[in-house]
């Protein structure tokens, strides 16, 4: 079934983030996607994230679908420009990729190359407007017409948790004006937070308009949760959440994690207009199988029998 | 083009004279007139720009793009994003409200929704700006505003259609 068939069938979906590997071989994707495609309904092929050069989204995005699994191509609008990054839909596309999760990007500052000039030619929002009208209007924004016109469902991202707080709904009912038909979170750890978000998406109707898939994360050890509560640009890590995890002695860390994210998925499912999780877990792929299974959440290619 | 990277600025200028400036200002025939008589002109042309670009780089931080946003955005720059995002914030900003680029400094956007928020004008940051035309850094925006070549810049008319995409902006010669 694929990412889209799910979402509009109703029943709970879950994505995963992979990230490409920093070499020229697919071989690393088809590995992790062999992992996942019983247990997750589409991957996320990650855009030089945090602004480090990796293989191309497209190119991971399609060896993921060579080998079986779903993809979700990221796009960011921190490298190319308007030209580039509708010739890359159009490639996509073609290739047979549909998904494709539209988002900013980390300024470059934060990468390998500080040095790299920022394009953000287009933010999000415009880049996810551009797209709809490639597919919808069939034609390119200087207004000559595409033959054929990409087939894509299109994601955007948000997070619930930064400033402004009054704004972060309303600014994701700009993304679904401009075409978001999905959208991804922020990792979730405290879920009270995203129930307030949720409560100001229902009440602007975008659950009705846009599918809703909370970020989960699973902490992997302490050097993890340090980075991502110090160093990972709009992740906020509650204190209670910081001090379960420390609680545990060092080698338990990763396990005590998983358990948090099994029960932040329950806690996720169980909030109206949730349609869905997306598991942050790149290089942590392993994680995936038991954390489902714990969350007692079935997707992927097989729904394993139940 | 403009060779100063963006940086968030404070504008220098209150909210509610920035919105009484606004509406003493706002397009008219007489300002059409003075407006196209400037641009026409080989002296006043350069001088009004120069003009502009000193006093909105001390009001706001003016970097001119040429296609000025300031009146729907509380009046502080999205420019001076360090993406220049002219369509809201994006998801890195500090919980404390600070750009993630330059913590010392805090978000536009954070900035932009307090000060139109506190004039009424919040419904401002929900219009969606449209992909800007690179061809105009460092043209007067004051001249294209009140001879209507602004009207493009943003929309509140989205629907479902994707049909209303302007596919280019016009077209503007420095005559």
């Amino acid at each position: 079934m694929s990412l889209r068939d799910r979402l509009t069938s109703g029943s709970f979906a879950v994505t995963a983030e992979i990230s490409p590997p920093r070499g020229a071989s697919t071989d690393p994707i088809a590995e992790t996607a062999a992992l996942l495609r019983d247990w997750v309904d589409a991957v996320n092929v990650t855009d030089n994230q945090g602004s480090n050069v990796r293989l191309a989204s497209w190119a991971g995005s399609l060896a993921a679908l060579q080998a079986g699994l779903e993809p979700v191509m990221q796009m960011t609008c921190r490298d190319r420009n308007r030209i580039a990054l509708q010739s890359d839909l159009l490639g996509a596309s073609a290739l047979g990729i549909r998904n494709v999760l539209v988002m900013t990007g980390d300024h470059p500052k934060f990468g390998d190359h500080p040095e790299a000039k920022p394009v953000f030619d287009l933010d999000s929002v415009q880049l996810l407007w551009t797209l709809r009208h490639m597919r919808d209007q069939g034609a390119v924004l200087s207004g000559r017409p595409l033959k054929p016109p990409p087939d894509c469902f299109l994601g955007a991202v948000e997070n619930p948790f930064a400033p402004p707080a009054q704004f972060r709904a309303e600014r994701l009912g700009k993304k679904v004006d401009a075409g978001a038909q999905f959208v991804q979170t922020q990792f979730v750890f405290d879920v009270a937070a995203f129930q307030d978000w949720m409560a100001q998406v229902r009440d602007l109707g975008l659950h009705q308009k846009c599918y809703i898939l909370a970020g989960v994360g699973a902490v992997r050890s302490r050097n993890a949760l340090d980075f991502m509560r110090d160093k990972v640009p709009g992740v906020t890590v509650p204190d209670d959440v910081y001090r379960r995890l420390r609680a545990v002695p060092p080698d338990q860390t990763g396990a005590e994690g998983a358990r948090l994210a099994a029960e932040i998925i329950q806690q996720l499912r169980a909030i109206d207009g949730v349609a869905g999780v997306h598991l942050l877990v790149a290089g942590n792929e392993q994680a995936v199988p038991g954390i489902l299974e714990e969350a007692g959440v079935t997707a992927g290619r097989t729904d394993h029998g139940r | 083009m403009t060779t100063r990277p963006p940086i968030p600025a404070h504008p220098r200028l209150g909210t509610c004279l920035a919105y009484q400036l606004q509406r003493a200002l706002r397009p008219r025939p007489s300002l059409r007139w003075l407006s196209a008589r400037i641009q026409a002109s080989g002296l006043a042309h350069p001088l009004f720009t120069k003009t502009e670009r000193l006093t909105k780089d001390t009001l706001f931080g003016c970097r001119m793009c040429g296609q000025c946003a300031l009146p729907v955005t509380g009046y502080v720059c999205p420019m001076g994003c360090p993406k220049e995002l002219r369509n809201g914030p994006c998801g890195g900003v500090g919980a404390d409200g600070s750009c993630e680029v330059y913590p010392d400094m805090r978000c536009v956007w954070v900035e932009a929704y307090e000060r139109a928020a506190g004039q009424g004008r919040a419904a401002d940051l929900q219009l969606l700006h449209l992909p800007i035309d690179h061809r105009r850094w460092g043209q007067s925006s004051w001249l294209n505003y009140w001879q209507g070549r602004d009207e493009e810049l943003w929309t509140d008319k989205v629907g479902d259609t994707g049909d209303n995409v302007p596919h280019r902006l016009p077209v503007l010669g420095g005559s």
